[in-house]
């Protein structure tokens, strides 16, 4: 018989019984809430009398619409000047208080993206099951938790029952030989894999995320990577557990201790697919071929090399994907054929549970550094992923570096990368932007957003138009 | 829960692939606290030539004359026809909320995305996965025939064209059944409240870290 998959050890370790119908009921061990997809899920357990099942397994923060201005943020939950986000934010906190479920509030100095926060905290641990009412919890996959999004009636059905009603997806491997190119990122890996195998090519997959040049990521440039294991339809990637998550882990506040600690690390280095594990689907990539990336659409699969022009739809045989790329083409308001690099900007965002944490601020950081933004650009925004990641970035003094360039330095969020907030992009404007969806309308009403790395849109910043960040010199 | 058994209904074609949960739902109607009202914001950034505003009355926007949706011959569909991968993006349940409030009962698609499949599900919405060159015949059949309707039946898995043709699709058991009978998942997964407990004593036992975090 062949080895188990990583995601075949995760599910098997929560499987808490096969039913009649062929779906499996699975044990979570981590539930994260946020104010957008879970007050229909309060009002539903009130509705039937019911309460948490286990209170303690939950963990909530407000971060879609909260506002990243100093001046609204310095009173706290009151200073929100939209009365909707203040209703929505107000709601989390006393269901919070009702259901008896710790959250950190919006002026709590760890306060931050819940997919920032959670890692950061060491609430993710290594071979948990965790699931978010957002599609992107699939970030933290990255420490060897099989993760995942859902919608709000799951978010009622976790509190309730402390379990899901599933059904096993496949495997599948992304394996990206040898090692990166300076000047490529984390980034630029996920959306050269999202180029490759496109929107729907994980559908129905949990992806496993492997080979020397992931091995070689940081942990928070894998988060990066399972970050985006969504937009090429997964609904979780993984990485597999190595020395590097357990030192990252190691020390952080909810992180075990002691021989409790001991007796975890042993477990966790099991975390890893065995070398006669059988996937259902294989695909490989040269980490050497990946160039930063950009992409040029609306869908994160639309992606260029820097080097290289958007594409002519004219040149495609199926029609249906022609169609796909006209739209898109449409509505980014770009000619076929164009190079890349003449793209002209005039936003650029810094920030989302893609790309907020230390590493991707003090590269954006190095790129900025002693230069200044183009005059083109009418704004340009940085906002760290948690009150602790803005602490370490401003103790490091990357917020003069960002603000003496002319980036604005803002309070923690999810901010424009849905843009629920009032950091939006106008009508037509073009935005370099380190988040995750470049879909119609996703920044702001009419507005094109183009996907970058953080160094890539810092690069973007400074020359208004995107360049080649290999070629900048660091000051 | 919501039960689906069968649609007897008109058919809009919404001629695109990739239809993301932004496309359906924009975000700016995600900040209301309650499940229903959605649907005169179903489409919005496409619907309407305006930017849509929360809580705003739609009766008087200007519509976008070139969206299929505000084509007169389209009024009171309940069956949407879409392209591959529709429902990626965010996993926000808005967007079945949305599609159901409008009056949509079905979509028949040549692919989904995987949690906007679960989101309809429990939301009694019954999404049906055809072959491409089948969905490529309907949308023929719907754009060249004014009142064309298709009649969806869940027991007997078969939707029926208006000549009469009967086209067989495919659905998990558990999907059916809970789909049939309206079932309150939660109800019938604590139905197993003492299989939960015994696994998670055992759990416990076995990682006893995940059960003893500060604050838990």
């Amino acid at each position: 018989m062949a080895g188990l998959t990583l995601y075949d050890k995760l599910w098997e370790s929560h499987l808490v019984k096969n039913l009649d119908d062929g779906t499996s009921l699975i044990y979570i061990d981590l539930h994260f809430l946020h104010e957008v997809t879970s007050p229909q899920a309060f009002e539903g357990l009130r509705l039937a009398g019911r309460k948490p099942w286990r209170a303690g397994a939950n963990m909530a923060t407000p971060d879609h619409n909260v506002p990243t201005t100093k001046d609204e943020r310095s009173r706290g939950v009151e200073g929100i000047l939209d009365p909707t986000s203040k209703i929505q934010v107000k709601s989390l906190d006393s269901n919070c208080v009702e259901f008896g479920i710790s959250e950190f509030q919006i002026d709590d100095p760890r306060h931050g993206i819940v997919h920032v926060i959670g890692p950061e905290q060491g609430r993710t641990l290594p071979g948990m099951t965790i699931v978010c009412g957002d599609s992107h919890t699939s970030t933290h996959g990255a420490l060897g938790a099989l993760a995942h999004g859902i919608g709000t009636s799951e978010v009622e059905h976790v509190l309730a029952t402390q379990c899901l009603v599933q059904k096993k997806a496949k495997n599948m491997l992304i394996k990206v030989n040898g090692q990166l190119n300076p000047g490529v990122t984390a980034k630029d890996v996920v959306l050269a894999i999202i180029g490759h195998i496109g929107t729907a090519g994980g559908t129905g997959y949990t992806i496993e995320f492997g080979g020397e040049a992931i091995q070689s990521l940081s942990v928070e440039g894998r988060m990066t990577v399972c970050n985006m294991a969504i937009e090429a339809g997964a609904r979780a990637g993984i990485v597999a557990v190595d020395e590097k998550t357990i030192e990252y882990v190691k020390g952080r506040p909810f992180a075990p201790t002691g021989a409790t600690w001991d007796q975890a690390a042993v477990a966790w280095r099991d975390l890893v697919s065995d070398a006669d594990a059988e996937f259902d689907a294989v695909v490989e990539l040269e980490a050497a071929d990946i160039v930063p990336q950009v992409s040029w659409g609306t869908s994160p699969e639309m992606v260029a090399p820097v080097t290289g022009n958007v594409p002519d739809p004219a040149s495609m045989s199926n029609e249906s994907k022609r169609n796909n790329y006209l739209q898109a083409l449409k509505y980014m308001g770009l000619e076929a054929g164009i190079p890349i690099q003449s793209i002209q900007l005039d936003r650029v965002f810094i920030g989302s549970c893609t790309n907020s944490r230390i590493e991707d601020l003090r590269a954006a950081a190095a790129v900025v550094k002693g230069r200044k933004v183009a005059t083109n650009i009418k704004e340009a925004l940085v906002v760290p992923g948690s009150g602790l990641v803005k602490a370490q970035a401003e103790l490091e003094g990357l917020d003069k570096i960002f603000t003496e360039a002319g980036l604005q330095w803002r309070e923690p969020g999810c901010s424009m990368c849905l843009a629920m907030n009032a950091d939006q992009l106008g009508e037509g404007e073009h935005c370099a932007s380190t988040s995750n969806r470049n879909f119609e309308g996703r920044q702001g009403f009419g507005g094109r957003t183009h996907l970058v790395s953080p160094a890539m849109a810092a690069a973007a910043a400074v020359h208004g138009h995107f360049v080649d960040v290999r070629e900048i010199e660091l000051n | 829960m919501k039960k689906f058994i069968s649609e007897d209904g008109l058919v809009l074609p919404l001629d695109r692939a990739n239809v993301d949960t932004d496309y359906i739902i924009p975000k700016q109607f995600l900040k209301s606290i309650k499940r229903t009202g959605f649907g005169k914001n179903l489409f919005d950034e496409a619907r309407y030539l305006d930017k849509g505003l929360p809580d705003a009355d739609c009766s008087g926007r200007p519509l976008n004359p070139d969206f299929v949706m505000n084509q007169p011959r389209y009024k009171g569909v309940s069956i949407l026809l879409a392209r591959e991968n529709f429902g990626c993006g965010s996993s926000r349940e808005h967007a079945p909320w949305a599609l159901d409030d409008y009056g949509f009962r079905c979509v028949i698609a040549p692919s989904f995305a995987d949690i906007f499949f679960n989101n309809c599900v429990k939301n009694g919405i019954l999404l049906i996965v055809l072959e491409e060159k089948i969905v490529d015949k309907l949308f023929s059949e719907t754009t060249a025939n004014e009142g064309y309707s298709l009649a969806v039946d869940l027991p007997s898995q078969t939707i029926t064209t208006p000549d009469g043709e009967a086209i067989a699709f495919e659905i998990e058991e558990s999907r059916k059944n809970i789909l049939l009978n309206g079932l309150d998942d939660i109800s019938l997964t604590l139905q197993n409240k003492d299989d939960i407990q015994a696994f998670e004593a055992g759990w416990q036992q076995k990682a006893p870290w995940l059960f003893s975090q500060p604050g838990t």
